[in-house]
Parts: structure tokens; C-alpha cells; sequence
């Protein structure tokens, strides 16, 4: 849900219909939207709110909740000196989030990291493959489940 | 094997070098492998490179080799022990890296910072962009041929390594920032070692500029070469003095200014030829604004304590610690379990040497970050490869990527 203090704000009134949920804490403005709205969600905010860069794209594992898989999304508006953050949660099994690739370039390294290092994999991409670790290996190590200790050479 | 012509998988080349014919014409192209140990690479770079006779038709970037898995280790350390795995992060840029992560975690806490240590921390962070800078001059023009920049630029560089250590103890590794102000205080003497730097440093910048500005050699390599539009830099991640080269004057030290970087004087310089001079000239004009920024931090360091008035945060005094039984709980409390950091997640920004580096921070309320992701410069960089140099000369390879400015660790992690 959207707090009520928020539904003035120009960013949030222009995702309104796909927001599942907004909050502004510590001075930063978060939208959460449901997976398959969120390429429409970053293309309005690319193209009619003016955030031209993408900052970056990564996971958090909130392991054993479910949906399992917190994507987030930092944008910057260099014109209007302003951040946002868009977020959108995945199931841990097969999880699957439309790339955004299309819209902003700069996600096609992103997406390889995440998919890489969270195994959230990004339909749609065109080079869907690990950028960090080697090409055979077993397992994402930023999941909460993935082993801290212990070598698995 | 058909998108990259060739090398749509850097991996499926074993060999070093590999002949593709094309469509039966009997016109061939080479694919050669740069790196990942080329000296010129920086760090262990990988780059496959299609030629065509000396003309790049396709260049595909391969990274990781770098990777350490310290976005995982910092779920697993408290936040003030992650302190010293920034440093490792940007090697070269090491206080700039402690400065966001200490801003994100003082966020999530609401630490006031007092003035004397935020003007410590813009003054040091300035000596970290000249000392990332005069590394990246000195290795630049090594490339592309000019050997004794290398000499001058790295004797300004031990004397800010010497500074570094006068103050932390460490000429690289330095974790001199901590959450809640700095490591410690003063060291006895170092307005004068301050002093004497910035007496000289512009009178050596000039030195730099007398062997590179006008030599028709540099010019000859470096102008009109690395060409890439604004346009597709803001739309691949690219930050930093690539953007400002290119005339968009971007800088988060006066778009969002933090640790009171507000209250100093100085320019944000922009070029607009876009090439690897432009941004050389660029970084050498940012030099001499860092100092007339350490130059005011020197004249004007207010007076007052080096750490935030947070007890269960900061250490106590030594001397309090040792005769006063509050002070001893506390500290041993902090050093023993850590402090536990409110529920919430924020994202900080600052200009490194290299560009927008960001730390996203999310915790879960207990004394370790529930997830740390760095947003490096260099990883966006990097990303804007391929664009930058396809279509460009083999010769031109070079220049082109060094005008970058990536540190390898900090596009791995």
C-alpha cells in the first residue's frame, strides 16, 4: 500500500497504477511493483519522470521468507539531482524477472551479476551468462544458503 | 557463435589467437586475446579483440578474474570490522571507499558527525583523488610511451602515502575512517607535512604539464582518439570524469554534498572535446581543485573531537577506559559484539577519484549488515568498453582504455 503522505509525490502519483507499496525513509524514496510490471515501471520513469542513468541493479536474499527474492533497482536523475529506488520480489523457486536491458544498457552487467552471484535469472536478456565467478561453478554464492566456510574446489 | 562474430563467449576460446572467415569471401579476421596479464590492462583485464587487419570490428570484455566474494564477507563481519574490507575494494582510492560505507552505516544510525572530523575526511578524501589521479597520469603516459611522468608523478605520490601513514598508520590499507568519526586523532605535526605538500604540489602539477600538454607526441596520441557519445555513456553506467570530459557536469560533491563538502570552495571542471586529451586535461585541472580544497580544509580545521558523541558506538577513551567502569563495559561491548544498527536500507553516493561509488546498505537490526552491494565505478566503466573502442585502431586500444581509469578489484569485489 501507498502511505498517504506519498500520494503527492509527483514520482509515486506517476507509477500509482503499478505500485504495490511506497515508503520514504532516510531521506530516499522507494516504489515496490509486482515483477511483471516492472520494465513499464523503469521506461515511465525513464522516459516521462527523466532518470536517465540506471546506477545499478542487485539482489537481496530474504531467506526463508517467500517471495524469497528482493530485486532492486538505483536510479539517478542527473538533471533533476534526484534518486530513486524501485524494488520487486521474486519467489526462490525459478526465480524469473523481465529484463530491463531494453530500456536502460547499463542492466545488461547487472543482470549478469545478479543472475551470477543471486541466481535470479532475466528473461529477455541477451547474454545471460556469469560475469564473476568461473563458468562452471556450482551454486550462487550471495544466497543466505550458500556456505561461508569450507572450500568446494 | 554467431552475435559476436566469433567470440560470442569469451570462454570458447581456447587458443590465443583464431582465423574466422567470413561468408566464404575469403576476407578474414583475427581474434587476438588481450590480458588478462597485459601490463596494460591495469589488473587482470581480459579483452578479446576481432581485428580486422589493425581495426577492431568487435571487442567483448571478460571479467571476474578479480573477484573475492567481499560483498558476501561483509555479511559476516560487524560494520565496524567492514570498515578495512572497503580498502580493499579500490586499492588506490581507499579513504573515499571508507567514507561511503561510514556515511551509509552513520545514516542508518543517525550519527551526527562533529566538524573536525568531516573537514579530516574531506581533506584526506581530496589526498586520495590525487593520489589515485598521479597513479593514473603515471601509468597513462607509460603506456602510451612517455616513461618519466611515471618518476614525477610518483614521487608527489609517496608524499601523500607518507601523509596517509602519518595519520592511520597505513600507507594504503589505511581504514582511517570508522563509523563515528576517525580511527584517531591528530597526529603531532601534521599542518606542517599538510603545509609543505601544498606549497609545492602546484608548481609540480606544472611540471607534469610542461612534459605532456603541449608534447607532440601525447597529442598525437591522444587527441580525437576514444571517442564516445554522452548519450550511450549515461545509458551504459558510465560516471566520473568520462561524463565531465564529455560536458555534463555531474559531480556528487555539489549535487548532493556530504561530509560538508558544502562548505568549501572550488570547481567542478568540464571539457567537451570527449576525447582521452580532453580527459587528461580534465584530471589534471580536478588535481588542482583537490588541492585548493586540502589547502581550505588546512587554513580552517575546526577545533573539537575527532569522534561522534555516541557512546556504544565509538570507542571510549583510552584513558577513561582504563579508570572508569562505564567506559571499560563499553568498550568491552563494542570491540566484543558489536553495536546493533536500526532496521532499514539506504543507499549512499560519493564522487570517488573513478566516478559515482555507492554502498547500499540493508540491515536487519543486528550487529552485521544484512547485505552490503558496491556499486563501483570502475564496473560501469568498464561496461562502456566495447562502444569505446570498436571501430578504433589496435594502436589506439590503449589510450582509449586508460583514459577509463578502472581499478580491477573494484569492478570484481
Amino acid at each position: 500500500m501507498i502511505p498517504e503522505a506519498l500520494t503527492a509525490n509527483p514520482t509515486v502519483a506517476a507509477l500509482a497504477d503499478l505500485a504495490t507499496s511506497a515508503k520514504f525513509e532516510f531521506s530516499e524514496l522507494t516504489v515496490e511493483t509486482a515483477p511483471e510490471d516492472i520494465v513499464e515501471a523503469l521506461s515511465r520513469v525513464k522516459y516521462d519522470l527523466n532518470y536517465e542513468r540506471l546506477t545499478s541493479v542487485t539482489g537481496v536474499d530474504r531467506f526463508p521468507e517467500e517471495p524469497r527474492f528482493e530485486v532492486v533497482y538505483h536510479l539517478q536523475s542527473v538533471a533533476g539531482k534526484s534518486r530513486l529506488r524501485l524494488k520487486t520480489r521474486v519467489s526462490g523457486t525459478n526465480p524469473e524477472v523481465p529484463t530491463a536491458t531494453l530500456v536502460y544498457r547499463s542492466a545488461e552487467w547487472y543482470e549478469r551479476e545478479t543472475f551470477d552471484l543471486f541466481g535470479i535469472n532475466f528473461s529477455g536478456h541477451p547474454d545471460m551468462r556469469r560475469i564473476m565467478m568461473p563458468d562452471g561453478w556450482e551454486g550462487h554464492p550471495l544466497r543466505k544458503d550458500y556456505p561461508i566456510t569450507g572450500a568446494r574446489y | 557463435m554467431s552475435n559476436y562474430s566469433g567470440i560470442s563467449n569469451p570462454s570458447d576460446v581456447h587458443r590465443d589467437h583464431d582465423l574466422h572467415e567470413k561468408n566464404g569471401s575469403g576476407h578474414r579476421t583475427l581474434v587476438l586475446n588481450m590480458g588478462p596479464q597485459h601490463p596494460s590492462t591495469h589488473g587482470v583485464l581480459r579483452l578479446l579483440l576481432e581485428l580486422d587487419g589493425e581495426t577492431i570490428v568487435k571487442a567483448a570484455p571478460d571479467i571476474g578474474y578479480l573477484h573475492t566474494g567481499i560483498e558476501k564477507e561483509f555479511e559476516v563481519k560487524t560494520y565496524q570490522q567492514g570498515v578495512t574490507l572497503t580498502d580493499r575494494i579500490d586499492y588506490l582510492a581507499p579513504l573515499s571507499n571508507n567514507l561511503v560505507y561510514c556515511l551509509a552505516a552513520e545514516k542508518l544510525l543517525g550519527l551526527e558527525i562533529p566538524e573536525h572530523a568531516q573537514w579530516t575526511r574531506v581533506m584526506l578524501a581530496e589526498f586520495t583523488r590525487l593520489n589515485s589521479h598521479l597513479v593514473w597520469l603515471a601509468t597513462h603516459a607509460i603506456d602510451i610511451g612517455a616513461m618519466s611522468v611515471f618518476l614525477y608523478c610518483f614521487r608527489e605520490r609517496e608524499e601523500i602515502l607518507r601523509i596517509f601513514e602519518m595519520f592511520s598508520g597505513q600507507r594504503m590499507m589505511t581504514s582511517y575512517f570508522r563509523i563515528g568519526g576517525l580511527a584517531l586523532p591528530h597526529p603531532r605535526g601534521w599542518q606542517k607535512r599538510v603545509k609543505d605538500f601544498v606549497d609545492i604540489f602546484p608548481s609540480r602539477v606544472d611540471e607534469y604539464e610542461n612534459l605532456l600538454t603541449n608534447n607532440r607526441i601525447w597529442t598525437g596520441r591522444t587527441k580525437g582518439v576514444g571517442y564516445i557519445s554522452l548519450e550511450d555513456m549515461l545509458d551504459l553506467g558510465v560516471t566520473g570524469p568520462m561524463l565531465r570530459a564529455a560536458g555534463l557536469k555531474v559531480d556528487a560533491r555539489k549535487d548532493s554534498p556530504y561530509s560538508s563538502y558544502e562548505k568549501f570552495d572550488f570547481e567542478v571542471p568540464t571539457r567537451t572535446e570527449n576525447d582521452v586529451y580532453a580527459r587528461y586535461l580534465l584530471r589534471v585541472e580536478e588535481m588542482r581543485q583537490s588541492h585548493r580544497i586540502i589547502k581550505q580544509a588546512l587554513e580552517g580545521m575546526p577545533s573539537g573531537s575527532h569522534q561522534a558523541d555516541a557512546p556504544g558506538i565509538v570507542l571510549p577513551d583510552r584513558e577513561k577506559m582504563k579508570t572508569q567502569m562505564e567506559s571499560l563495559i563499553y568498550h568491552f561491548k563494542i570491540v566484543s559484539e558489536g553495536f546493533r544498527v536500526p532496521e532499514g536500507e539506504v543507499y549512499q553516493a560519493i564522487e570517488s577519484p573513478r566516478g559515482e561509488v555507492g554502498c547500499y546498505m540493508v540491515s536487519d537490526g543486528t550487529q552485521k549488515p544484512y547485505r552490503v552491494h558496491w556499486r563501483g565505478p570502475s564496473f560501469g566503466n568498464l561496461q562502456s568498453t566495447s562502444k569505446l573502442i570498436e571501430g578504433t585502431l589496435i594502436a589506439d586500444v590503449i589510450a582509449a582504455l586508460g583514459s577509463m581509469d578502472f581499478v580491477l578489484g573494484d569492478t570484481d569485489r
